[in-house]
Formats: C-alpha cells, structure tokens, sequence
C-alpha cells in the first residue's frame, strides 16, 4: 500500500491519467489551478497524452467534444463561473451520447463571486446545466481519496453511458492534501463502432446534434430519456452513517458532509441520536434510501454550503412525509462543526417537546 | 485531535513546516489533513496553512480555534493570536517578531531561528529549527519520523542540504527542555 499526501487538484490528474485520460484541456481560474498545472507537466509523460491550455473555456470544452469523438478519454475542468462558458458544449456532448469528464471545483457566486468554498451550482450540475432535455451524472466527494476513487469511476460511467460526467467538489477539496491510496483503473470497454477515424473502405459514421426534422428530434429525445432512467436505475450512490438509531438525519453532500460528520460526532456526545445521509451521486439522486428513512424517522435537517438547492430534491423525495428542516451558509463561507452542532441541537430540542406535547 | 496554524512571509517556508509535519504524522499512522491559503491574499504577503492531526477521521480542514499557532512574522502574530484556543501554544520566532502575545493564558515558545539559522551557515532553514522546536512542544511525533520525511520530501536535492536541515532541526529541538 503505497500511500501518499497529495492536494485534491492534483489528485484528479493522476486519477485521469492512471485511468487512461490522454486528452485534457482547460483554462485558467482559482481555486483548480493546480489541475490544470498538473496535466500540463504529467499528460504528456504519458504515450499518446495532449495538453492544451485553451484560449477560453469554451474552446476547452469544444477540444473534448472533438478529443472524445476521436475515442479519447478526455478531460476539462473549471471553477463555477468557467463552467457556465461550458454548458454549450457539454449540452452538445450530451446530444451527440460522446463521453467525457468535467471537473468543477466549485467557488462562490453567482457572477465572478468570490474564490473559496462553495456549493452554489448544485442546481446547474444536477439540471443538465445548459439547454434542452438532457443530463450528466454528478459525482460529489467528501475526501481526496473519495475524489482518486470518483475521477476513475467518472471515466467508465462516461464510456458506459456516452454521457458527460460531471465531478462537482469545492475549493476546499480541491485545495486540501489529503492521504490517498490510489486504486487500480479497470481496462476501459468502449465499442470501436462509435470513435469517429476516418471511414477507411467501410460506412461513413456521423455524430449529429442537429436534427431538423420534429419527429426524429423527438425519437433522440426519448432514447436520451430511456438512457437516463438507466442510469437512475443503476448508478444511484450514498453512504449512510450512525443511522441505526436516529430520530434526526442530517442530508449533506461534499464538504458540507464532512462537517456534518464532525458536527454529528459532538451531537452524539451530548445524547443527541443523529446520523447522516450523503449523497455521492448528486444526479441521478439516491432519492430511495431517504424515502426508506422516511418510515422511521420524523425529522430531516438538510446542510448545504448555498441557499437551499438539494433541499428541493429532499423534499421531492420525501414527497410531503417528515418535516424537513434546512440550514445553510453561501457565498464562500465554510461553516463549522460547532456551528451544525447548535443548530442540531436546536431542532432536536425543538421537535422533542413536539413529540411529547 | 490537534489543529495548527502555521504562518509567516511568503518565502519563510511556512508551507513547508506544514507539509513536512503532515506528511511525517501521516506516515506515524495518524489521519491528517493539510489545507493552504490560496488566492490573491497570499501574492508576495502572507502565507499561511493549517494542518490538523487526528486518531479519528477529520471533520473540517479548517481550525477555527487551533491548538498551537507557528507565527513566522509580526503580521501573522496579529492575524492569529486572539484565535488560539484557551490555553494553546504559540511558537514565536523572536528573531523578527518584537510584538509579543497580550494574552496570558497562552505558553510562549520564543524561538531566535533568525540567529540559530545564521550560525548554521543558512538563514534559509529557520522553518526547520522552528520546526524541531514544534516537534519537541507537541511530543506527537518523534524526531526521527520527522526527519526520515523531511528527507523524503527534499528527494534528490543535494546532501549537503539535507545536513544543515538535520543540523537546524537538532538545534531547534534542542532549544526546549
């Protein structure tokens, strides 16, 4: 066991490239700088790895399209106002079933914002992000060894379902160093029939976004459909944790669930029964294990480091059963767990003297 | 658990104290967690980063309230001294700081690894005899851990470097009794 300590940013370039990443290209912006400067020195180590350092965002984005279509496995990433230049094209990649892998290491906003840690793009990431009917598999971190382990799965789901893959950490994440042991990458399963390398003597293959004609527009629209359920079928992932016996359930995902870890922890000191729901998948979203919860337990807190977005998904998912509570910080603030741990404790007590009304 | 701050110029190698204690408590077998600034603020000012060391999984990478607080610089004295917890520990490098602490609850390690650092030929490795200071006060780790990843870390550089390291860290430890 080889175990090293290694920043977020660069983790998700060895992860890329050990998973067989050999095209990536970005663009400047803080806080995942690091990323960038780590492909631009390692990816060309490798045998057949390009770099590029964009002009802009969108032509980042644009090169893996192309890079992808060819039959790379390719790379860009971003931090959340950078993203947003990208949804063009990760709305295209998504129309055209090409694989890929998007990396936001999220700031706060909305506009430029600011360059700390934040959660305020759940909605982008989790929605498809850019136009039409579409969407991409989020992977949310809580470690940087969750994040080596999420970079190489990013990759195969991508093959495995010819859609973007997004990886939606924060500045927090990507900036920490961290243990990390690194896995073995499983060889990568990805038909021929759908790389684009000129036709040689066979049929020409086309990879079309464009369909002008309604009805055809509507029968890609309903495959893309049937593939999404798939992949909401399958792919759903959450980790649960000091559940057993608990009468409140904190929801939190990324850096927020690393503090609703430690905030739990002190709950549980002062007798308080809490435990812990995070999702890993953001999208599709592990709606059914709160659900199941709902049977037993009353009261549900969601922690998120925005305004109130994955609350919407609780609250879909528990479809009006439970109360659901909501506690938040935007804007690049990164609450503590002492901080939760009030806050838990206030609703606890609260909905104690309810019960025994 | 146990959260320290350490800071200074960018320059002073305050990312580098921090670094080499996280990567020796990690290979002692502890969890750890390193988180630098980063951003515009740290541009030729200040740097600083935090390094938390637990036998259990750690919540948040930020300390909010360390345990021990390295300040390399007047600015950074300032910046962190009222947020150390009750009782903590501050590692002082007097060679440069004449402010000291206006609170009395905390113990003061006043290190002159300006001075010690010129005596070992390199003024460079005043991070590294504040270091074996820290190692010293903290008692987590031993000095051989720190030293065996503070070779590890420093890789191919030249021998001669990694000498004068041994040799400022050996002072710094010494330093305390």
């Amino acid at each position: 066991m080889n175990k090293i300590l290694i920043q977020g940013n660069h983790v998700i370039g060895e992860a890329a490239i050990r998973a067989g990443c050999r095209f990536y290209a970005g663009y400047p912006i803080t806080p995942q700088n690091e990323l960038t400067e780590y492909m631009a020195e390692n990816i060309r180590k490798v045998e057949g790895g390009t770099f590029i350092q964009a002009e802009s965002e969108i032509a980042a984005i644009n090169m893996i399209l192309g890079a992808s279509a060819a039959g790379a496995r390719a790379m860009t990433s971003s931090s959340s106002p950078g993203i947003s230049l990208k949804q063009e094209g990760i709305s295209s990649m998504a129309a055209d079933e090409l694989p890929g892998v998007i990396v936001n290491i999220m700031r706060g906003g909305p506009g430029l914002g600011n360059i700390l840690p934040s959660q305020g793009d759940y909605y982008q990431a989790t929605r498809g992000g850019g136009h039409g009917d579409y969407r991409t598999i989020v992977l949310a971190p809580d470690s940087v060894q969750e994040l080596a382990d999420l970079t190489m799965d990013a990759f195969d789901l991508a093959d495995k379902y010819r859609n973007p893959v997004l990886i939606l950490a924060d500045g927090m994440i990507g900036q920490m160093m961290e243990p990390v042991v690194f896995g073995e990458p499983r060889p990568r399963k990805y038909d021929e029939s759908y790389v684009l390398k000129g036709a040689g003597k066979g049929r020409s293959r086309f990879i079309r976004g464009l369909i002008l004609d309604a009805l055809k527009m509507e029968e890609h629209n309903w495959k893309l459909h049937r593939k999404y359920q798939a992949i909401e079928q399958r792919e759903k992932r959450c980790e649960i944790s000091r559940t057993e016996d608990a009468d409140l359930l904190i929801i939190a995902y990324g850096t927020a669930a690393r503090i609703a870890k430690g905030a739990i922890k002190r709950s549980r000191e002062a007798g308080m029964k809490v435990g812990l729901i995070r999702p890993i998948t953001l999208w599709p979203f592990p709606d059914h294990v709160i659900r199941e919860f709902s049977d037993k337990v009353e009261n549900f807190l969601v922690f998120e480091m925005n305004t109130g977005q994955m609350l919407d998904d609780v609250k879909l998912a528990l479809n009006g059963r439970g109360h659901v509570h909501f506690y938040g910080r935007p804007g690049g603030v990164v609450p503590t767990p002492v901080e939760l741990a009030k806050v838990i404790a206030h609703h606890y007590n609260n909905n104690r003297s309810l019960d025994e009304d | 658990m146990t959260k320290t701050i350490f800071a200074g110029f960018g320059g002073q190698g305050v990312l580098m104290m921090g670094y080499s204690y996280a990567h020796a408590a990690m290979n002692e077998g502890y969890e750890v967690t390193y988180l630098p600034s980063y951003g515009a603020e740290v541009r030729g000012g200040t740097a600083n980063c935090t390094v938390a060391v637990s036998d259990d999984e750690i919540a948040s990478p930020i300390a909010s309230e360390p345990d021990y607080l390295v300040v390399m610089n007047n600015p950074s004295l300032y910046m962190f001294q009222n947020r150390i917890t009750l009782g903590g520990v501050i590692f002082l490098n007097s060679s440069i700081i004449e402010a000291r602490p206006t609170r009395k609850d905390l113990e003061i390690c006043e290190i002159p690894a300006g001075e010690i650092a010129t005596e070992l030929g390199n003024p460079r490795v005043q991070n590294i005899v504040v270091m074996g200071a820290y190692v010293k006060k903290t008692g987590r780790i031993s000095p051989d851990a720190y030293l065996k990843s503070l070779k590890k870390i420093m890789g191919e550089k030249k021998k001669s470097i990694m000498d004068v390291n041994r040799k400022a860290f050996t002072a710094g430890y010494e330093l305390l009794s």
